[in-house]
């Protein structure tokens, strides 16, 4: 049986809209990663616990509501906590390029806003997953 | 300590690595399932299967929580189908577990049945070992949604529950074939639905006109599963079928032949790719391959031949 890369689909924090992390797991069952989703409203103990037990390559967050510079972070820092700093972290969704800098020093690998195609996605993962 | 020992000393990481390893046939994990074989046979296997949208998920989410009251400690195996096009999966059950995510004592793992087409994956059965081993008291398998043939679940689980749902119709007629057949325990879930009292006649009927099994005959109890309800019953009558199962033997005649469809299963592994790697992999097969191709030579005398080299 050849490796699977496995992902987390995740949604922290209070934000409903969940259009876009549907269509970002949906793309990337179809391009053969096995995927976790979660659901809706999870906090980011949450989300870095069921990346832990899932031992999954990759955590993709998506976030439309704004509260991505204090979610992402803490995120990326709990994976440091946990001796995770190996999983790729990825974001997505309503997050003004202004921030994307501060994101990225924060430790999250790459950010993708509305209009970003499937394709990209994939490929940016494919070619940074450790 | 290497992964064996974290795993054994309660590591939720190794533990996970470890699953990882043995799903995707690591190198290593033929000595970390060596390893860690001494230390199982401790837990208590429940599989939960039923149709598609059943409340699968939900009804081992709640029965979590009362074991948990009761102080013991939960693994489980989450079953969702492989997309056979991609070989990608979106394994959702979580979804209906996020309460557990934090509980220390319980540790979910999801995986896909990655071309296996029995309601589990090929590996579902080490990954419950590994659970055991880390010393989970209660391990629950939950299937793919199942249709009426994937049955595998009975080939891990020490009790199965079936869990259906009424308003099925016409359709308990289809899967009673296959599914029915392997309950220990019915769980009508959604019971706040019209057609339970339907539902449970036709399997009582069922029941009476199947009684191969005389010393235990399959409860049917009611579930709301997304309300809480009806758990404690649900897990009550598990308890009945555990105590039964050691009280007839069965647990121990159950777990012979599970010992002796593993072995049979590995040695048919091995096997296989003892041939594959000998005997197909050679030049000279694909010669032979061409020359069945032109009916030059039939494949059975082939294949004889072939065996009696390798035999040798
Ligand atoms: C549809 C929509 C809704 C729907 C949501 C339905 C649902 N179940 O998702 C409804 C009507 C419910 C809704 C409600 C609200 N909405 Co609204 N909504 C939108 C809208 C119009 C489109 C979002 C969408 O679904 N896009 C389609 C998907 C496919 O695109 P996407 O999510 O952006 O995803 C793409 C990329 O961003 C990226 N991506 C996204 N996630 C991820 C994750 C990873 C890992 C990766 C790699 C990539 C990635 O890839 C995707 C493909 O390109 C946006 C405006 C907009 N144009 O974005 C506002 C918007 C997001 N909503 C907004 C607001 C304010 C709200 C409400 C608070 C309104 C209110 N006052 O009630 C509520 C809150 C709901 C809640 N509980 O959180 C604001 C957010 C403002 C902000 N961030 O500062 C927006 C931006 C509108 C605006 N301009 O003000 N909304
Ligand atoms: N009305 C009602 N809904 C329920 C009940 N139990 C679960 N549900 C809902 O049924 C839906 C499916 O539940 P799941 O637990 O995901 O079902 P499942 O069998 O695990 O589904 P798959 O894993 O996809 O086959 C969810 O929306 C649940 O909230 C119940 O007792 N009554
Ligand atoms: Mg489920």
């Amino acid at each position: 049986m050849e490796k699977r890369i496995r992902v987390l689909v995740a949604k922290p924090g209070l934000d409903g809209h969940d259009r876009g992390a549907k269509v970002v797991a949906r793309a990337l069952r179809d391009a053969g990663f096995e995927v976790i989703y979660t659901g809706l409203r999870q906090t980011p103990e949450q989300i870095v616990e069921a990346a832990l037990q899932e031992d999954v390559a990759v955590i993709a967050l998506s976030l439309l509501s704004g509260a991505h510079n204090h979610l992402f972070p803490r995120i990326v820092e709990l994976c440091r906590q946990k001796d995770m700093s190996d999983v790729l972290i990825v974001g997505g969704g309503v997050i003004p390029d202004t921030d994307i800098p501060g994101l990225k020093a924060a430790g999250v690998a790459e950010v993708f806003t509305p209009g970003t195609t499937t394709s990209a996605i994939i490929e940016f993962i494919q070619t940074n997953v450790k | 300590m290497n992964i064996v020992e974290q795993v054994l000393a309660g590591s939720k990481r190794a533990l996970a690595r470890a699953i990882t390893a043995v799903e995707n046939e690591y190198d290593e994990a033929v000595e970390i399932m060596q390893q860690l074989y001494p230390h199982t046979g401790r837990a208590h296997v429940i599989g939960i299967t039923g149709p598609p949208g059943a409340g699968k998920s939900t009804l081992t989410d709640k029965l979590t929580k009362e074991y948990r009251r009761q102080g013991k400690t939960v693994g489980i195996i989450a079953v969702d189908p492989t997309s056979p096009f991609s070989g990608g999966a979106i394994l959702g059950d979580r979804i209906r577990m996020n309460e557990l995510t934090l509980d220390e004592g319980v540790f979910i793992r999801s995986m896909g049945t990655r071309g296996s087409l029995g309601g589990l994956s090929r590996k579902t059965a080490e990954a419950v070992k590994i659970m055991d081993a880390a010393g989970k008291d209660i391990v629950f398998i939950e299937t793919v949604g199942v249709g009426q043939s994937e049955v595998d679940v009975i080939k891990a689980a020490d009790t199965t529950i079936v869990v259906l749902v009424p308003g099925l119709g016409d359709d308990i007629q289809a899967i009673k074939a296959g599914i029915l057949e392997i309950a220990d325990i019915f769980a009508i879930n959604k019971a706040d639905r019209e057609g339970v009292e339907r539902l449970n006649t036709e399997i009582e009927m069922m029941l009476e006109l199947n009684q191969t099994r005389v010393d235990w005959r399959p409860p049917v109890k009611r579930t709301v599963a997304s309300l809480g309800e009806g758990i404690t019953e649900l897990l009550v009558a598990v308890e009945e079928h555990i105590s039964y199962l050691q009280k007839s033997d069965q647990l121990s005649m159950r777990r012979t032949k599970r010992t002796k469809n593993e072995l049979m299963a590995l040695l048919d592994e091995q096997i296989g790719r003892y041939i594959l790697k000998n005997i197909t992999s050679s030049g000279e097969f694909t010669a032979v391959v061409a020359a069945v191709e032109r009916r030059e030579r039939d494949p059975y005398s082939v294949v004889a031949n072939l065996l009696r080299q390798v035999l040798r």
